[in-house]
């Protein structure tokens, strides 16, 4: 049996099919993953990513700190309340996990990573914050929703005292903020506007029930995933890993080589990759054949042989949809082995869907 | 509990097997499975004239997760695949036991002692707990 969220029982009342998600019983789907997927582009759905570890950090040196640990630059979050996406390295600029940090004082820094990574990434920072005297404290005790649609904010709103509710429809995309003991914050991993919800664990159920009246979607994590790849959004494990580097991963724009005097974990190694030139790269697919692109199948591209990171089956374009790694160089056709049959795929720059609509040409 | 129709026998990986009047059978995957598998987006059925063995893998079905084989109850030439499938594959969510079967077959020889009666696959999806 698995860990479980403040949510487990009402998942499985409300007739949710549980399986492992990093060590987590975590709701897959309640009636229908394709609903689900829809509901969160046409109105709004919620999600329970209380299995994600939220990790923050305290000291006068945080900043600091996160300035070395991290690939992407928190000196780009200027006002308390900006959040930022980044990589976090190991010394081969390999990809530990990724993560988004929130600034939310100079002394006062929050994470959330991913639940599969929850362990090593928790021994990793408390290993490197001891020399910057920087705290770190999991905190186990937040659940956190994730509240995703054109209607999720408006909806999710109504859950605060109606002197807060202007406060947080005003937060720009990115951003977060305090709201008694909860923190709201307008992020995502849908590609839609929405919000994602930290707060006390025993509230959890409360609030999920309140959404559900207001007509927000109970939504399991494989909605999620169609969601975040339609997005073009990676996932960890599956697109990146130890072993990849943000340049083969379609992550380099998380990477702040500038200033060029800070000096972080991993930059060594992407230097040495910069210079000459990432062997490889991750791009779009979107399959011109019958069949539905999944992970490690093999891919033949103009530059050599690689192979699907990511794949599924798109409810939005009712196509299959893919993330692949494939040798550098220009390229817009390849063909993907499919329990032995080569079909045809058109490469394409991600996202492939945002803000419910569809961006290919 | 999914309904299991008492005129069919079926087998332990799920799928189910209709004797037809004119000597062929039917064969597709249980209401049960369809159900485990969740919202099907692709079903790849083999073509007339293959020649399949008991227990080969004789189909693909998909659902947004997962890609899932089916394996031929009875060994056979199939006479034809659903041709329904390629643009509704959801016919299998919606009628696993009539408009989403997936192949038609001649068999072989008499079909297998292994099928099971719908009985004893009742048996098997409770002790599965389902």
């Amino acid at each position: 049996m698995g860990r479980h969220t403040p949510l487990y029982d009402l998942h499985k009342s409300q007739g949710a099919r549980l399986v492992d998600f990093g060590g987590w019983d975590m709701p897959v789907q309640y009636a229908s993953q394709i609903e689900e997927h829809h509901a969160v582009r046409r109105a709004a759905g919620v999600f329970d990513v209380s299995h994600m570890c939220v990790i923050d950090l305290t000291g006068a040196r945080t900043r600091e700190f996160l300035q070395w640990l991290l690939a992407n630059d928190v000196g780009k979050l200027t006002r308390p309340g900006k959040a930022l996406y980044s990589c976090m390295l190991n010394d081969a600029g390999g990809v530990i996990d990724d993560l988004i940090v929130y600034f939310l004082s100079a002394s006062d820094y929050r994470l959330v990573v991913n639940a599969g990574t929850r362990d090593k990434d928790l021994a990793w920072i408390r290993r490197h914050a001891q020399e910057f005297g920087v705290e770190v404290r999991e905190r186990a005790d937040l659940a956190m929703l994730a509240v995703q649609g054109p209607q999720a904010r408006q909806a999710s709103v109504t859950l605060l005292a109606p002197g807060d509710r202007q406060r947080a429809l005003a937060l720009p995309v990115f951003g977060g903020a305090p709201v008694g003991d909860w923190f709201i914050a307008r992020t995502g991993y849908t590609g839609e506007d929405g919000f994602e919800i930290m707060l006390p664990g025993e509230k959890a159920v409360e609030a999920w029930l309140e959404l559900n009246s207001l007509g927000v979607v109970s939504c399991g994590l494989g909605a999620r995933d169609t969601l975040r790849l339609e997005a073009g959004m990676n996932l960890y494990g599956n697109d990146m890993d130890e072993s990849t580097h943000p340049f083969e991963s379609g992550l380099g724009w998380t990477v702040a080589l500038k200033p060029v005097e800070r000096r972080f974990m991993g930059r060594a190694a992407l230097e040495r990759v910069v210079a000459a030139g990432s062997a490889r790269q991750l791009v779009g697919l979107l399959l011109e054949d019958r069949g539905v692109l999944r992970g490690h199948q093999r891919v033949i591209a103009p530059g050599g042989a690689g192979a699907v990171t990511s794949g599924t089956f798109s409810p939005t374009l009712e196509r299959s949809i893919g993330l692949a790694r494939i040798p550098s160089g220009p390229v817009t056709q390849v063909e993907v082995d499919i329990r032995g049959k080569l079909l045809a795929a058109r490469t394409v720059k991600p996202p492939f869907v945002r803000a419910g609509k569809s961006l290919l040409s | 509990m999914s309904q299991v129709p008492a005129d069919l026998t079926y087998t332990k990986s799920h799928e189910w097997v209709r004797k037809l009047k004119d000597g062929t059978v039917e064969i597709g995957i249980t209401d049960h499975a369809q159900h485990e598998l969740g919202d099907l987006v692709f079903a790849e059925v083999p073509e007339k004239g293959r020649v399949l063995a008991a227990g080969e893998a004789c189909a693909v079905v998909e659902s947004v997760k997962a890609a899932s084989d089916v394996y031929c109850p009875v060994a056979g030439e199939v006479t034809e695949g659903n041709p329904d499938l390629a643009s509704a594959p959801e016919l299998i969510n919606q009628d696993a036991f009539g408009r989403g079967w997936l192949l038609r077959l001649r068999p072989a020889g008499a079909p297998g002692g292994a099928l099971l009666s719908a009985a004893e696959y009742e048996e098997l999806l409770r002790a599965e707990g389902s």
